[in-house]
């Protein structure tokens, strides 16, 4: 089996971070691994994209044009990629950031989730990307949610190994906000 | 950031290349920053000298490479690193490692040219890598990985072909390679029986010959003799070094040809042609100098159709042109290198149905 996914944002949302937490969860259930990131010279405020790609066997391209599941967490992001979303695929939004208006993706499953509303309600607008990872799993089902627990452990750097346990918590409220959820 | 897990490490390709570095036993490192190669000199600066290496950041791109030569005259194994304008800059000292007969391993991740040009991925320097990029007609090894893996893996087969046949060798890949990240295993450095280096100037002792290493060649017949011995060289690497990976051919009716990241996208490609029916498969250069002549040779007597697929106008269709049987057709779909310009294996698998019926 072969998995894809894309996540886009502006630098600061922890785009990258996801992607990275991603690939190690799926190093974790012994797949094979491609993470390929896009980013503009900003640190903050600039676009920021990656794509992950994890399989049993050969990952193939790292470059992907209609992603199985795409992860958009801002307007400019939803915009121009919402529609490049494969046939059969999910397109995961970010509610609090995107006005979505009267746009119809055929033949894909749109999934709003307001992911700056449960990261700040509990307690830090930067665990949006957690709250991301958290409905890619509900709604992928690709990845067990105790890999990504232990994927936080190789993904963050020592000083913030003691943030783990909300960042477990940003997830699981991700997940239960997507579940069975779809406009 | 590397880290341990189950065997295997989550590592971006440029790391991949500096791990291998010091696996392979590189002892000497001049380099100075561009991107999108900075993490080369950026990990080797906190790791070479953990391993007793010497690491400089040179004053710049020239000073770097002629460090190498030093170095690798005095017997190291040297490495450098850069992108296009700083491997532009290189040139010289390169010509004049190929005229020194001078190992040393060149690590090129390409950049969008021509001058400052941009940060994305681009294949447009394999002329420049691949045709002698200095003065003086000489040509360097070159190989071009396509996984972060190969990136690994070939930056130590750089290092003993290098050795092996006295001249300098060259890692050829692009931002997307460099900077993209996935899950390998760090093989430990492979046992290869390499000859002794009895031309190094390492000072000599009382009683033994001088040593001298120079590309100034003024003698009678001196240049002329040195220029065939340096074609028996590159004849000799064509039979014994050429490298290549085939995926799908026995039954192919099409083939696609791509070099390093381009190659992993036309991979995916000719899957999705299989999965349609059309009898497609790929033909990967892995060693651009020697280029696997041979293996386009032998594919196109039965197949009569290539599709060449690169980040530029047109570069390596040129040598597979040149490398097919006369009566084969060899089409070229090229995305010259531009933010926002990486080809999709959809927009490649359009090409090939494309190519597929202009032909039919």
């Amino acid at each position: 089996m072969r998995y894809d996914v894309f996540f886009a944002g502006y630098g600061g949302q922890g785009v990258l971070l996801a992607g990275n937490l991603l690939s190690y969860a799926a190093i974790h259930e012994a797949k094979n691994v491609s993470f390929f990131p896009s980013y503009g010279v900003e640190k903050r405020g600039g676009a920021a994209m990656c794509t992950v790609v994890f399989a049993d066997g050969d990952t193939g391209s790292p470059v992907v044009g209609n992603p199985s599941v795409s992860l958009l967490l801002n307007q400019l992001s939803f915009d121009k990629y919402a529609s490049k979303v494969k046939q059969g695929g999910i397109c995961i939004v970010n509610s609090s950031l995107v006005e979505t208006g009267g746009v119809e993706l055929p033949g894909i499953e749109m999934v709003k989730v307001p992911m700056n509303q449960i990261a700040i309600d509990l307690g830090d607008v930067r665990m949006v990307n957690m709250v991301a990872c958290g409905a890619y799993i509900e709604k992928s089902g690709a990845l067990k949610s105790s890999s990504l627990e232990a994927a936080l452990k190789k993904a963050l750097p020592e000083r913030n190994h003691k943030l783990i346990p909300a960042n477990v918590k940003a997830m699981e409220a991700g997940a239960q906000a997507a579940k069975g959820k779809n406009a | 950031m590397t880290t341990v897990t189950a065997e295997k490490l989550f590592v971006k390709g440029n790391e991949a290349v500096a791990m291998a570095a010091i696996e392979a036993g590189c002892t000497c490192y001049f380099g100075y920053p561009i991107t999108p190669q900075s993490d080369i000199p950026e990990y080797l600066s906190r790791e070479l000298v953990k391993s007793g290496g010497e690491f400089l950041q040179a004053e710049s791109e020239i000073g770097a490479i002629n460090m190498v030569l030093g170095a690798s005259a005095a017997g190291a194994r040297a490495m450098t690193s850069s992108s296009g304008p700083g491997i532009s800059l290189k040139q010289e000292g390169i010509s004049y490692m190929a005229g020194s007969e001078l190992p040393g391993v060149i690590v090129d991740i390409m950049r969008q040219g021509p001058g400052l040009g941009g940060i994305d991925a681009s294949q447009a320097d394999y002329w420049q890598a691949t045709k002698g990029g200095g003065h003086g007609g000489y040509r360097i090894i070159v190989l071009a990985p396509n996984s972060v893996q190969e990136m690994y893996d070939l930056t130590m087969l750089a290092f003993d072909l290098s050795d092996i046949y006295r001249m300098p060798a060259m890692l050829l890949a692009d931002s997307v390679i460099g900077q993209m990240k996935e899950s390998i295993t760090a093989n430990p450095r492979p046992v290869v029986a390499l000859p002794e280096k009895e031309w190094a100037v390492r000072g000599r002792t009382e009683g033994t010959l001088q040593n001298v290493v120079k590309s100034l060649k003024l003698g009678d017949g001196e240049m002329e003799k040195h220029h065939w011995k340096m074609d028996a060289r590159y004849q000799e690497l064509a039979e014994k070094e050429s490298r290549w990976e085939e995926v799908d051919t026995a039954d192919a009716e099409l083939i696609v040809t791509a070099f390093g990241s381009t190659s992993r996208i036309a991979r995916t490609a000719v899957s999705m042609a299989r999965e349609s029916g059309l009898k497609v498969g790929l033909l990967r250069p892995i060693s651009l100098f020697p280029f696997p002549k041979k293996a386009y040779a032998s594919l196109s007597e039965r197949c009569k159709l290539f599709l060449s697929i690169e980040l530029s106008t047109g570069q390596m269709v040129d040598d597979v042109r040149l490398a097919v049987a006369r009566d084969a057709e060899v089409a070229f779909y090229g995305r010259p290198p531009g933010t926002g310009s990486l080809p999709t294996p959809e927009e490649i698998f359009e090409q090939i149905k494309k190519t597929c019926q202009a032909c039919a």
